[in-house]
């Protein structure tokens, strides 16, 4: 926890409920309504819960609970272990190397499998001769790939002639892979693999691929699968060319307004062209699985966010019953978005496991986790907005290009869309096809790039305006939260001592930036768990959720700890295994909020049955009975003699059966959603969560060199659970955000088609020299919409970094970079000319 | 054609020029040719000396003893075979990490003779007589932990978890170096680690905090 949050004392100030709402739009409540017709309501009681900021304003309001909901959380201050800084359950495993990954699965007569690629960019394949392959003594298995997950697809396959093998459209495209008995012997018949391709014309530089003539990735309109990857746009778009779009609306469907009118309304016009390069995830666990085929069904280790979305890609692709499908990831090395899915090196290590009989293991190498398994995709942007001298935003104008490669979703509008009232926003997004690697989501998909154009020119507009630039926030953003953050981080990082642009001497210049991030309420009502007590006072929680480093398994202990009154270290969890009831995949930031609440929820009902069966030996009825402190007792002060009491302990053990056990799923929020999909089971919650980032940097306007010298990040996540690891996965968004910022950039050889620094020491990624002081503080929000109250920060912390750097870059050169990475040659660049002043940096 | 076969046709070009593999091999008779020369003029017994040193192993599986955390281990493997992956493979010790493989990450790191390598860059057969010290070694005995292993679960000095060990494996090496670092001292000793998940901040944080706590696990040279 942060220092700031430990001063601060609760109040409880007299004030309405929380604003920072969105608009709900009119489709979306057409649709709840809709939704809400086809079932009826449960039945409900009128509840009061704690709602409000902690340290700024807090009240109770009333919210509709269903009845069989547990009694609302009181605020952290007044918990035992939810809010609390617990060290990770799984610690101790970590750091012996105990520590399962699917890297490390051994099984016996295990195989090894390497992937045969393309090394072109575009071709057709004519031939595939795998006889030398087959004759190599440790060979027991080679399969040919006929169906290429991730790639978009032709939407009329007619358009394309018919080919033998797929068309390769990367460098690096999955074709055919090897198991042979040792790693060295698959990697060696790999190579024994000959494939004759007909090498075909390609483009993979954006701007190129968007011109009249320029080489098409596909000879039509094509559409990336739904469960590919995580991430991709949506279907049925227009296409010309290789530019699919622009798509109009967004998650809250199309903006409104009319900018045309803003823009006259407006006093002010500020815009600029801002452009972002491609970043790959970069995990330290490469993408890879061990399956292990058997008659009576296959098991699958996987290196996975989704051990569900694995089960039931590799179910479709199998055809197999689901509950034929296991998958399991005890621990996986780092996704980041990119390991959603079976993978084509899953669906390859299953074929081949299947034709041999034995446990294939393939993990890809560095190179082909570089090129084949996802990246964030690059943009240009153009960016106008228009204000009234007041600063009130009266239009904000976006059109992007964006290449996902061979893949969809490339798109920056979720900041334009929903960081600031505007009456009128129109957003254009395009996807623009290259011969690259399939884009996958990346920790806030679309998000850092449309910051980095957006929360630039806000700052541009402030400096039009002659206002702060927090000032300006402090009127156009309704949020609460955020309000709040800035009033918190300007106070920690000392914004009143920021000076006028480019005041410093001397050739190393310091300055000090802002940027704030918004991001949404994702539910994944597909969360269950399932918590049991045995006679010997034992508690498991299982459940299908994977821990991907967040350290949801530790948040899980702490919450069913809270419930039956023990420690996070009493609670034995077995997650990561679709043996166990279903769990959300860990994406968009939705873990905390979507299973959280469902193992509140089963930790309760099984409090109940405890309390039902021990009440009698304690002369009372169940609803006169607490747990704390491992005892179970009348709900008195501890000093209260008068009453029996016994251990949680000596309760389990008067338990009629040798377990018992209860199961709970996520349930709709308190008063709804802004709109649910029941088909996906996914639920849009009601507000947003956020953070904002101070950034101070220092310039070497004579090299080049940006350095990062301090972050204070003021994040909002509602109810902090791990404030210990919330912190770390703030760290982790900074640094990743700083990264992305100043050095990472995936290159691509306009000749070739390759990628020129497949590897981890030309794909730059900041290390320990490149972390700066990083302050984290998190305010505690409640809106009191489930049980628990607690959300997500992965995608949040991430968002605002490369434009609160780009930001304090201006204030401590007065020249604004319209582009990313800011390596020194690009600040060099943009310090010499006025090219970059205008937006159209080179 | 596999990307192998790509890297080999970069180095065997069509207009038959030398390959890499070629080159080192041509370099390796020429060497041995200029031994031979010299050997013609300082007697026949030097030359055949010099070719036989160094002694050549492999290609087939060739059996070293590993001193592997205190105990001797026999393995089996094939000269080209890694540290790394002779521990992950052949003795089950998969808390080491390989991550990039060829020396950019050090998510590899073990000790020999208490000093961190990248066993990913050292060849099993390479080791010879030095103490090998694992993460799984790191320990002093199964009940207690080393203090950086103690001290990165208390400050949360891990994520995912992948880069741990090897994290682990060159801050507890600073520690036997420098019993009381500085801030930089931490940074420069784990300027190799790659850590994508962005823990830095605790890992200092942690390394730090196990220095003042002042103990010391294994020094690594049993
Ligand atoms: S795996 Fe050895 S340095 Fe990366
Ligand atoms: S904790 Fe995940 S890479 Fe370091």
């Amino acid at each position: 926890m942060s220092e700031a949050q430990q001063d601060k004392a609760t109040t409880n100030a007299p004030a309405s409920a929380p604003t920072g709402e969105p608009p709900v739009p009119k489709a979306a409540v057409e649709e709840a309504k809709k939704a809400a017709n086809k079932k009826p309501e449960p039945a409900t009681r009128a509840q009061l819960v704690p709602a409000g900021i902690v340290g700024a304003k807090m009240s109770e309001i009333e919210r509709a609970v269903p009845l069989d909901e547990p009694p609302p959380l009181p605020l952290n201050s007044e918990l035992k272990v939810i809010g609390k800084r617990v060290p990770r359950v799984d610690g101790r495993l970590k750091v012996t190397g105990a520590a399962k990954y699917t890297a490390d699965v051994r099984l016996p007569g295990m195989l090894f499998a390497r992937m045969v690629t393309s090394p072109h960019p575009h071709a057709r394949i004519r031939s595939i001769d795998t006889s030398a392959a087959e004759a190599h003594r440790q060979v027991r298995a080679i399969h040919i790939l006929d169906r290429v997950l991730g790639n978009a697809e032709l939407r009329d396959k007619s358009k394309e002639l018919p080919a033998k093998f797929p068309i390769v459209r990367f460098a690096g495209q999955p074709i055919a892979a090897v198991a042979a008995t040792t790693q060295a012997a698959a990697d060696e018949a790999a190579r024994l693999v000959k494939v004759v391709y007909e090498p075909l014309p390609f483009v993979v530089d954006m701007d190129k691929a968007r011109e009249a003539g320029a080489p098409l990735v596909f000879p039509g309109p094509a559409d990336q699968s739904g469960s590919a990857g995580g991430g991709g746009g949506p279907a049925g778009v227009k296409q010309k060319g290789n530019v699919r779009g622009p798509v109009r609306s967004g998650p809250h469907g199309q903006p409104p307004g009319d900018v045309e009118k803003g823009f006259k309304e407006a006093d002010v016009i500020v815009e600029g062209e801002f452009r972002t390069q491609v970043q790959t995830h970069s995990a330290l666990e490469t993408h890879g699985v061990v399956a292990d085929w058997k008659p009576e069904g296959l098991t699958v280790y996987s290196s996975t966010q989704g051990t569900g979305s694995v089960r039931d890609e590799l179910a479709e692709i199998f055809k197999l019953k689901k509950s034929q499908v296991r998958v399991v990831t005890e621990f996986m090395g780092g996704g980041f978005g990119a390991k959603f899915g079976a993978g084509n090196y899953g669906a390859l290590a299953t074929h081949l496991s299947k034709k041999a009989g034995a446990p294939v293991r393939l993990m890809l190498d560095r190179k082909d986790e570089h090129l084949s398994t996802g990246n964030r995709p690059d943009s240009v942007q153009k960016l106008r907005i228009g204000a009234r001298r007041d600063g009130t935003l009266t239009a904000i104008h976006l059109q992007s290009y964006g290449t996902a490669g061979t893949g969809t979703g490339a798109g920056t509008a979720g900041p334009a869309q929903n960081m600031y009232e505007c009456s009128h926003i129109s957003t254009e997004e395009s996807d623009v096809f290259t011969h690259a690697g399939p884009a996958a989501a990346f920790r806030a998909p679309g998000h850092p790039q449309g910051c980095f154009a957006l929360e630039q020119l806000i700052d541009e507009l402030a400096e039009r305006l002659q206002v702060d630039p927090l000032a300006l926030r402090d009127k156009i953003d309704k949020s609460d939260a955020r309000r709040e953050e800035r009033r918190i981080g300007a106070e920690r990082v000392n914004w009143s001592r920021r000076h006028a642009p480019s005041a410093d001497k001397g050739a190393v210049k310091r300055g000090i930036g802002v940027a704030q991030a918004v991001w949404y309420r994702l539910i994944n009502l597909d969360s269950s768990v399932e918590v049991r007590l045995t006679r010997d006072g034992s508690v498991e929680l299982l459940s299908g959720v994977q821990d991907i480093g967040g350290g949801i398994r530790t948040a899980l202990a702490q919450v069913v700890a809270e419930e039956l009154g023990l420690k996070p270290t009493d609670i034995t969890l077995r997650i990561g295994d679709t043996a166990f009831p279903n769990g959300p995949a860990s994406g968009g930031s939705m873990t905390t909020g979507s299973i959280t609440p469902a193992a509140r929820n089963a930790a309760h009902k099984l409090k109940l049955q405890l309390l039902e069966q021990v009440a009698p030996a304690l002369d009372t009825t169940p609803d006169h009975l607490v747990m704390r402190d491992g005892v179970v007792s009348r709900d008195l002060p501890s000093t209260s003699k008068a009453y029996k009491s016994m251990t949680f302990k000596q309760a389990a053990a008067k338990l009629q059966t040798e377990q018992i056990a209860a199961r709970a799923s996520r349930n709709d929020d308190y008063g709804g959603f802004v709109f649910k999909n029941e088909k996906d089971a996914f639920g849009f919650g009601i507000g947003t969560y956020g953070g904002v980032q101070f950034v101070e940097v220092a310039v070497d306007t004579e090299t080049g060199i940006v350095k990062v010298e301090r972050v204070v990040a003021v994040h909002d996540c509602g109810r902090p659970i791990n404030p210990l690891a919330l912190e770390s996965q703030i760290n982790g968004g900074v640094l990743q955000g700083i990264s992305y910022a100043l050095y990472e950039n995936r290159i691509l050889d306009r000749n070739t088609g390759k990628m020129v620094n497949p590897n981890l020491e030309q794909y730059k990624i900041a290390g320990s020299r490149e972390t700066p002081v990083i302050e984290t503080i998190l305010i505690e929000e409640y809106v009191g919409r489930n049980s628990t109250d607690a959300g997500g920060i992965g995608e949040p912390s991430t968002i605002p970094t490369a434009a609160a750097i780009a930001n304090a870059v201006y204030n401590a050169t007065g020249v604004r970079m319209y582009e990313i990475p800011m390596t020194p040659a690009h600040v060099l660049a943009a310090l010499k000319g006025g090219a970059a002043k205008k937006g159209v940096n080179a | 054609m596999s990307k192998e076969d790509e890297r080999m046709s970069v180095e065997e070009s069509p207009k038959g020029g030398v390959s890499r593999r070629g080159f080192l091999k041509g370099a390796g008779l020429t060497a041995a040719g200029a031994a031979i020369m010299e050997g013609g003029l300082l007697g026949v017994r030097e030359a055949t000396a010099a070719l036989r040193e160094p002694p050549v192993v492999g290609p087939g599986s060739v059996s070293v003893t590993l001193k592997v955390n205190g105990a001797s281990r026999r393995v089996d493997v094939e000269p080209r075979t890694t540290l790394a992956e002779a521990l992950r493979f052949e003795l089950g010790l998969t808390g080491t990490k390989v991550v990039c493989d060829r020396g950019s990450c050090s998510a590899c790191t073990v000790w020999l003779d208490g000093t961190p390598v990248c066993s990913c860059m050292t060849l099993a057969v390479d080791v010879g007589s030095r103490a090998v010290t694992t993460i799984e070694g790191l320990a002093p005995d199964d009940e207690r932990l080393h203090p950086v292993q103690e001290a990165f679960i208390e400050y949360d000095a891990m994520q995912c978890g992948f880069c741990t060990p090897g994290m682990i494996m060159s801050c507890a090496a600073l520690l036997n170096r420098k019993a009381n670092p500085t801030l930089e001292d931490v940074k420069t000793a784990t300027s190799g680690n790659l850590c994508r998940c962005g823990t830095y901040p605790k890992v200092f944080e942690a390394t730090l905090a196990a220095a003042k706590t002042g103990g010391h696990g294994r020094k690594g040279g049993d």
